[in-house]
This record gives C-alpha cells, structure tokens and sequence, in this order.
C-alpha cells in the first residue's frame, strides 16, 4: 500500500515574510534603547548619542536570522514526515545500532588499559558509568513504564547509605553489601510506590519529587542515624577477592600478591572495571527482562492502561515491579558510589541529581540502552569540557538540551528493537 | 428461558458523579448469538460495555456471566472469565509492535499456545502478518481496528465485545469488519456483543438487537424486525439509508 505523500513545503512565502517582518518590528522597538541609544563620555559629561545604522543592520539580522531559521525548522519537518512514510513495511532491527552498541562496549573495556597512564581519563569514565547505570535503572520506570519519577536519587541514597552503614558499623564487606543494599531500594520503591502509583502523570511526578526530598532532610536531620550533614568517611574500598589495593604492609595485597609495584592507579582501574560489569549485568537483566511479559507489560501499560487492564493486566503489579526494580538497580549504583568515595553525605543526593539522571533518560530517547549510553556521556563530559570557561557551562548546557530536542524529539536513539518474534516453525 | 444465558443484565445503573449514565437495564446474550446495542451518541452504550469491567462499576443491578455474579470481580479479572473487549477508539499500543500487541492480547493465555494462537489471527487478517514488526501506531485505521480484534481473541474468549468496531472506517473496511464479525460467529461459534451507531450494518448481521435511548432500553427484537420497526427506521436508519444506497 503507497500512502499519498503530500508536498506540503511548510507556509508560504507570504506568511514567512510576515512572520519575520513581525519579528523584526519587535527587534526595533527593543532595539531603541538598546542599541539605538547609546551613552558616550564627552569631556568628562555623559551624553546621549544615536547609532541608527546599528539599529538598522540589528532589525535586518533578525529579519534574515528568523527566515533562516524557520525554513530550517520547517525543512527538518518535511524531512523527518518523509522519512516516516518511506519505511519499509517489516524493518529488521538496525545493524548500525547493533554494531555500535558492541562498538561502544569494546572501547568500554579497553579504555583503562589505553589510558592507565591517565588517572583523570579512567575517573571519569567510572563517572560516566554511573550514570549510565543509574540512566538504565530510571529508563525501567521512566523510559518502559512511563512512570514520571523525580526523586530516583532517593534510591541511590538508600544503596549509598546502606554500604555506608554496614561497612563502618558493622564491618560489612562490598559484594555482601550489593544485594543487601539492592533489596532494600526495592523495597523503599514498593513503600512508595504502593500508596502513589495510582496517581497519574503530573501528581505522581510531584510526589516522587517529595520522597527525594523527605529521604535527603531524614539524612540531613538525624544526625545519630546518618552523621547529618557530615556525612559518613572512611567507608572501606572494595578489595579484589579481599587484597586491598594499598602499599606493601603486613598482609598480603593486591600488589604484593601478583608481584607487581604498588601503584594508587590500580585501584582506579579496578573501581571502573567494578561499575563496568555491575552496568553490563545491568543491561542484560533489563534486556532478559524486556523480552519476557512482564516488560512488554510495562511498555503497554506506558501506552494505554485502560485497555491493559481490559485485557486482564493488573496494572498496579506491573507498575509496581517497574518501580522496584528501578529503585534496586539505583540502590546498586549507590553502593558503588559509596564504595568509591569513600565518602557520602547527603549533599550527593540532592534534586539536582535527580534532574540529570531524568534528563539523561529523556535525552537518550526513553527506552533506549544505547540513548542513555550516548547521553550520559553527553552530560557527564560537556560540563568537564566546559570548565574552562565555567561562567558558560549553563547556557552552553542548555542550548545543547534545547537543540537535541528540536532536532530529535524523541531523544537521541528513539528506535527500538521489536521484542516478541515468531518462532521458526509458525511461520510459513 | 431454559438456559443460563451467557451474559446477563438485571437492573443494571451506572453513574460519572451526578450523571446517571445507565438507568436499570435489563439485556441479555444467549451462547452463539450476536446480539447488537444500537443507540445514539451519548446514549450509554461504552458505559454499559465498560461496566462490565466495573469501569465505571454499576451503581445497582447485577451482571452474571454464565451464571456467575461478577458484577465487583475486579477490572483486570474479568477477562479471565473469557471476556475479550475490543474497546471504541481500537487503544491499540502504537509504539509497540504488531506481533507485541498480539502478545498483550494472551497475558494470562497459556505461552505453549502463542504461536498457534497467532497463526490464527494471521490467517485472518493476513494483512497483519505482513506488518508483524511494524509499529502499530503506524498502521491504518483499518488495520489497527483488525490489530484491535485480533489482540482480543489472543485471550481465547467465549464472549467478544465490539465497541463502534466501524467507526471512522473506510467503506472497504467497515464491509471486512462485518463479514468478519460473521465468519467468528459461525465458523468458531463466537458469542458477539456489538455496540454500532451504523445501526443498517449491525442489524443485518445481527440475530437479536436493542435500542437504548438516555440510558435506558426502549425496544428489542430481533434484528429483522428492528430494520422494519418504524421507530427505528426513523431514528437510526433514514439518515444512513441513504448513504448506503
Ligand atoms: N468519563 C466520563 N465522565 C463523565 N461522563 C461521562 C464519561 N463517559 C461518558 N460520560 C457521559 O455518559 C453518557 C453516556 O456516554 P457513553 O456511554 O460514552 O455513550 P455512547 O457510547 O452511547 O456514545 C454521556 O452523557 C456522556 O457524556
Ligand atoms: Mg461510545
């Protein structure tokens, strides 16, 4: 079946023209006392003198930007409809993807052996891979379920705290801790989750929000439980298979066991290959999980709950899970972050975080691995690169959000893989 | 009557907040038939499909399936009884897959039955098994409205509910919609509840009909006699007459 295409290249030319004739009306009524009048410094005086060529060159600059920009925009759409409508009828999955995703995952891997030299370089890859762990954990409620979920880093907090405790009070080593940490979250997600998750969209944004902010002041506030705003310190590293990564002393260590110099980077290594299989299991959990009912649910449920629950879903259930897995995989990341700093306290779980992990999510293209791959990176580098001209990190960094969204609504990578095929034999 | 019917009305109320929707309706359907529910815009006729599913849950009365009071078994229990809904407006799943949708269609079917289950509805609609990979959302309302039927008899129900199945089809749709809402009738034995404002269409293929007016049931018969009734002719026929020819 060949849909009509139809040729419509935007508004006519007319309309253009007015609109960027309107636009440049505004530019030189605002124009006047910015630029028009100007104050000049005669003989120790101020006075007023006029510059109406500026004025003029400024109104005619808007007048060409606007037109520019709206035939671009308007280009774009035409673009992207055609595109739309030229799909083939049965698309296999994207090779491309496919291969950049394994891509991705070679260079993840060599990365710390490229750069060991570079302590900087693996630091903020381990960075990244937080994010991306936490980017994955929030796209199963945010992305899958379509849950609006802003207090995510109140789960991360939970899995920080819980290795924080347990470790200093209680001697609790980090892979024990790992499950331990990961139950709880969940089940703080349940606590939520059950008296809110009946609420739609807007209502259930806001009271998330409040759950991130009720979490962080009980961290801040009880200082007995917490160490308020203090903080909790010295929480022990990860030891690989219980060699510390430390200089040469009375036990064995990392470096003495394989005879090997002590140096400060190995440890860094070690943490970035940690977060790189806690993040790989992470996506084949939630790639296992996709293919099975429970996460078809979750997207169907995304799309359309009355007809759902029409079709005999218990739709709280599927959202429930949603949400508790979300939480374990944030309480996850949290252990790690814990173990990492060495260091927590409740200024690392701020709504700020929250944002930037939403904002990763939605950036990448909801539902998306590979998108919250890219879009971390995105996030987590542009304000490194930024910092040389630190006063521009803002503006640079939203101009970025703001151009992604124009340019891809559906965020960076908004394909997706079908999850249920046919097996051999049913088809013909 | 002899026989349980498979679905049963009694006095059946519903309300949004101060709107009284449904007001006491009595409504029957016998094992194999197809029985249609014709009425106007905002007669009531979605309600009493979706009160079924307690959504919204009847205020008063009593609904039994095959004997069976289920009128506070909740939403997502009801289809288990082998209810399938095909709801107005087809609420397919667009961003998800043909064969996905078909997927959320067998929750709670046995997975061993998957495949057989969806050969079948290929065989069907064979336009289907062309764009099994293919987003639903970018199919036509047609298809979509066959993606909609299809996704319901993934559950395996003995009882199917149709809401406006033709609206805002295409004529070529609208005559595949019927015909096949008569082969499941009488190839599978199929017992059809059909909601239609195309009161012609629905009348011809159905055995028994109603008429609901303000929430409540003003005329009954059966589908015959309801395209001679005069009353009907003149409230839901004399404006399609024509269109039809
Ligand atoms: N969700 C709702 N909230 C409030 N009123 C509703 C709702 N749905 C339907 N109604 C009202 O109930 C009456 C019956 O509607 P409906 O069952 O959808 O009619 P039909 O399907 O016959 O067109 C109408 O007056 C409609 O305005
Ligand atoms: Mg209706």
């Amino acid at each position: 079946m060949t849909a009509f295409i139809p040729d419509h290249s935007g508004p006519g030319m007319t309309a253009r023209l007015k609109d960027a004739t309107g636009v440049a009306v505004v530019s030189l009524f605002l124009g006047i006392p910015m630029i028009a009048l100007h104050t000049v410094d005669v003989g120790g005086v101020l006075a007023v003198a006029t510059r109406w060529p500026w004025l003029i060159a400024f109104a005619v600059t808007m007048f060409t930007g606007r037109l520019v920009l709206q035939f671009a925009l308007d280009h774009l759409k035409i673009n992207k409809a055609r595109r739309e409508r030229a799909r083939p009828a049965v698309r296999a999955t994207r090779p491309w993807l496919k291969w950049t995703g394994y891509a991705v995952l070679g260079f993840s891997i060599v990365l710390p052996i490229m750069c060991s030299g570079n302590r900087y370089v693996v630091d903020t890859a381990t960075t990244v891979m937080i994010y991306v762990m936490l980017g994955w954990g929030l796209n199963v409620v945010v992305g899958l379920a379509g849950l609006l979920d802003l207090g995510y880093v109140a789960f991360y907090a939970v899995g920080a705290y819980t290795y924080g405790l347990l470790s200093t009070h209680f001697g609790w080593g980090f892979w024990e801790t790992l499950p331990v940490a990961g139950a709880l979250a969940a089940g703080f997600g349940i606590l939520l989750g059950w008296p809110t998750l009946r609420l739609r969209g807007d209502y259930l944004a806001i009271v998330t929000l409040g759950f991130g902010e009720i979490v962080r002041l009980i961290l801040v506030n009880w200082t007995d439980f917490s160490g308020g705003p203090n903080g909790i310190g010295s929480i022990p590293r990860p030891t690989f298979f219980g060699l510390p990564f430390a200089p040469a002393g009375d036990g064995p260590t990392f470096a003495s066991f394989f005879g090997i110099e002590y140096a400060p980077e190995h440890r860094v290594i070690f943490l970035y290959y940690v977060i790189l299989v806690l993040a790989l299991l992470t996506n084949l959990f939630i790639a296992r999980l996709r293919k099975l009912p429970v996460g078809i649910a979750w997207e169907a449920v995304r799309e359309d709950e009355v007809a759902c629950k029409a079709l005999g879903m218990n739709v709280t259930n599927i959202k429930l899970s949603a949400f508790a897995i979300g939480a374990m995989l944030g309480g996850f990341a949290g252990v790690f972050f814990a173990a990492r700093q060495g260091f927590i306290s409740p200024e690392s779980f701020v709504f700020s975080e929250s944002a930037t992990i939403l904002a990763i999510v939605v950036l990448g293209g909801m539902g998306s691995q590979l998108g919250v791959v890219v879009a971390a990176i995105l996030l987590v580098l542009l304000p490194e690169l930024g910092r040389d001209f630190s006063e521009y990190r803002m503006l640079m960094f939203g101009a970025a959000m703001i151009l992604i969204m124009v340019w891809r609504p559906g965020g960076l990578i908004a394909s997706r893989a079908p999850t249920v095929r046919l097996h051999k034999e049913a088809q013909p | 009557m002899t026989t349980t019917p498979m679905l049963q009305y009694s006095g059946v109320h519903a309300h949004y907040g101060a709107i009284h929707a449904l007001r006491g309706v009595d409504l029957n359907v016998q094992k194999g038939e197809i029985v249609t529910l014709i009425g106007a815009n905002g007669a009531g006729k979605s309600t009493l499909m979706m009160s079924l599913f307690g959504k919204p849950a009847a205020s008063a009365g009593k609904i039994a399936f095959q004997g069976n009071d289920i009128t506070r078994v909740p939403t997502h229990d009801i289809s288990r009884q082998g209810i399938a809904l095909v709801p107005e407006g087809r609420r397919i799943f667009p961003r998800m897959t043909v064969l996905e949708n078909l997927q959320m269609g067998s929750t709670f079917a046995d997975p061993a039955h998957f495949d057989a289950d969806t050969r079948r509805v290929f065989d069907m609609f064979p336009i289907l098994e062309q764009r099994q990979l293919q987003r639903a959302g970018t199919l036509s309302g047609g298809e979509q409205q066959m993606l909609a039927i299809g996704r319901a008899l993934m559950g395996r129900p003995q009882l199917l509910l149709l809401d406006e199945p033709s609206l805002g089809l295409a004529p070529l749709y609208i005559k595949q919609v019927f015909r096949i809402i008569r082969e499941l009738n009488e190839r599978d034995g199929m017992t059809i509840l059909l909601v239609e404002q195309n009161a012609h269409h629905a009348l011809n293929v159905a055995h028994r009909g109603y008429v609901l007016q303000h929430g409540e049931i003003v005329l009954t018969g059966t589908g015959k006699e309801l395209l001679a009734s005069p009353e009907v002719r003149a409230a839901y026929l004399e404006g399609s007459a024509q269109a039809h020819g």
